[in-house]
């Protein structure tokens, strides 16, 4: 019994992290490793997985014809626009909102961020029937009212505005912790910064931003790109969401994440789909890299 | 810049040059707003309204219809709304209360303890930060069906409770703390889960309640476990049953009603939550940087 309770006080730091280290192993790491050992695998779930090498790795590239020619192109389309575009509409409120005083700036702020926390949820509920392709849909109506259009249009089967409206919706939900963080960021910057850097030169709010602002919240700035990159990748799936369907009207709106539900519990082909997510891992991991490179300081 | 209280970051008062923000920031904050304004009004339509043509987004004569509905309404295989209802508080207040406490005691060990192995522990957290759970939803399948937890409840709690961001912001909160306050409890004679319990916790509220925050979204949100680890109906959770209602009948205009009364129960506890805890969540945001 002592000696159970010694090795409780002396292993202390292992006992209490121990937990954490057990769930993120289970969940976290070993499903990683499994992903990659089963890309090289044939796997169709019932029996088991064969070695094939590099087999899925070369049919992805070579004759996945709609990976080659939508997926990727979707995927990237999708990422840079709302990857960036979310980071850097994110950076801009965070700063207008510092601009304010408090009470305002706290309720706007809640107001923006709300949609983050609900998007994946209310999706259907709200944007199908907005976007809903009858003439009672909530835009065709207002369209046909203002006489812009005279026939309802299918939007969210529509292989023309599918990819618009899903990239709407994502901005429309990705102020989350990111934007947080960098709201914090811009409000904590010391205020004498900005006292000495009028004094050293600086003219207007705009090299304020470039000069002060920005350097000064640079980890924020990190953890907001690598929260904007997450969201992104994991939130492309909407697509599926909107349209009710995988794969999406004449795969207009499939992305990476979609082709991989797609083989994995449509066809499963998970041998194959494992691939697919690794691609996908290397392709979060490198983006994170670069913004690693832009922002961190060594 | 001699009048820096009213103009510049974080004014204390306001003041007219702040008129153009607010211009900048109306429409942005109407977009914002707008789909959760509609999920409101929607959630207390009747029902003719919600069939007048064209569409009207303003609800004149509200009604608590839908929601007696949606609880009369049972699921596919006559489980009662409540009883989703039910599964979700019962494990999103497990995820809350666990992913608290195994992320606290991490991050309390990642900050203030010294022994080999714990900045490698802290960057593969760090580098778990860009995890997207949804790329390997068929490893963790597997992973779920070796160690049994196939229909088993806890299959919705286990996988949320790895969370590599509250982690990082716990730890870098307790950064904040001095070592000074660990070392004196230690020379005292504290053991570790005492400082932990005793010491740290009490200073770590604000970190503790965001962590909070994020494990309740994540998990009263999440439908992994309802759609691919639970085939028995009556263990799945309410954020599912509102997707195979928004699915079912989402796209009629009857159901447009009832898809909205359970959207604002999903919506409500988030942003209630949020509300109250705010400033708090900011607070610890003001350290989340990765340096």
């Amino acid at each position: 019994m002592n000696s159970v309770k010694r090795f409780f006080n002396k292993q202390s730091h292992w006992v209490l992290i121990a937990p954490y280290i057990a769930m993120f192993s289970i969940f976290i790491i070993i499903p990683v490793i499994c992903a990659v050992a089963l890309s090289f695998t044939y796997f169709n779930t019932i029996q088991f997985p064969t070695f094939i090498g590099l087999k899925n790795y070369i049919t992805l590239i070579t004759q996945d014809t709609v990976f080659m020619q939508k997926v990727i192109p979707n995927t990237l389309k999708y990422a840079l626009i709302v990857g960036p575009g979310g980071y850097l509409l994110a950076f801009i409120l965070a700063w207008l909102l510092g601009q304010l005083t408090k009470v305002p700036r706290t309720i706007l702020a809640i107001i923006i961020y709300s949609p983050s926390m609900t998007a994946g949820v209310i999706l259907a509920t709200v944007w199908q029937p907005v976007f809903s392709g009858d003439p009672r849909g909530y835009l065709n109506s207002f369209l046909m009212n203002a006489g812009a259009i005279s026939q309802p249009i299918q939007w969210l089967q529509s292989p023309d505005y599918l990819m618009t409206i899903m990239i709407i919706v994502s901005l429309w939900s990705s102020m989350g912790v990111g934007f947080l963080a960098m709201l914090a960021g811009v409000l904590n910057v010391n205020e004498e910064l900005y006292e000495a850097a009028y004094l050293d030169g600086v003219k207007n709010r705009f090299q304020e931003i470039i000069y002060v602002t920005i350097p000064c919240m640079r980890p924020q700035m990190l953890f907001g790109a690598v929260m904007a990159i997450v969201g992104t990748f994991s939130g492309g799936g909407i697509g599926v969401a909107l349209s009710g369907s995988n794969p999406t009207p004449e795969y207009a709106g499939q992305v990476i994440v979609n082709h991989i539900d797609d083989y994995g519990f449509i066809r499963f082909e998970m041998g194959y789909a494992a691939a697919i997510s690794v691609v996908l891992l290397f392709l979060i991991w490198g983006a994170s890299k670069v913004s690693f490179k832009l922002f961190s300081d060594d | 810049m001699a009048n820096l209280k009213g103009i510049g970051i974080n004014p204390k008062r306001f003041h007219k040059s702040q008129i153009k923000f607010y211009v900048i920031l109306l429409p942005v904050v109407v977009f914002m707003l707008l789909p959760i304004l509609f999920v409101l009004f929607n959630a207390f339509k009747p029902m003719g309204e919600l069939f007048v043509y064209p569409p009207r987004f303003i609800t004149l004569h509200p009604t608590l219809n839908n929601f007696k509905k949606l609880l009369e309404t049972s699921g596919t295989s006559n489980i009662p709304a409540s009883r989703y209802l039910f599964n979700s508080i019962l494990s999103t207040a497990a995820v809350v209360m666990l992913s608290i406490i195994i992320s606290s005691a991490a991050a309390f060990v990642l900050s203030k303890k010294h022994f080999k192995g714990k900045k490698l522990l802290f960057s593969i957290n760090t580098l778990a930060l860009m995890f997207v759970p949804i790329a390997v939803t068929i490893p963790r399948y597997l992973v779920i069906v070796q160690i049994g937890l196939i229909d088993n409840f806890i299959a919705h709690v286990l996988p949320l409770l790895a969370m590599p961001v509250g982690l990082f912001l716990l730890k870098q909160f307790i950064d904040q703390i001095p070592d000074s306050l660990v070392e004196a409890a230690e020379i005292d004679g504290a053991s570790d889960y005492y400082i932990l319990w005793k010491v740290v916790a009490p200073l770590i509220r604000p970190a503790l309640a965001t962590i909070a925050i994020l494990a309740f979204q994540m998990s009263w949100n999440s439908t992994e476990a309802s759609t691919i680890f639970i085939n028995n109906e009556s263990l799945k959770t309410f954020a599912f049953y509102m997707g195979t209602l928004a699915s079912t009948t989402g796209n009629t205009v009857a159901g447009q009603g009832l898809s909205a009364a359970s959207s604002l129960i999903m919506i409500l506890p988030n942003l209630i939550m949020f509300i109250i805890l705010q400033s708090k969540v900011m607070n610890t945001m003001a350290h989340s940087g990765i340096k």
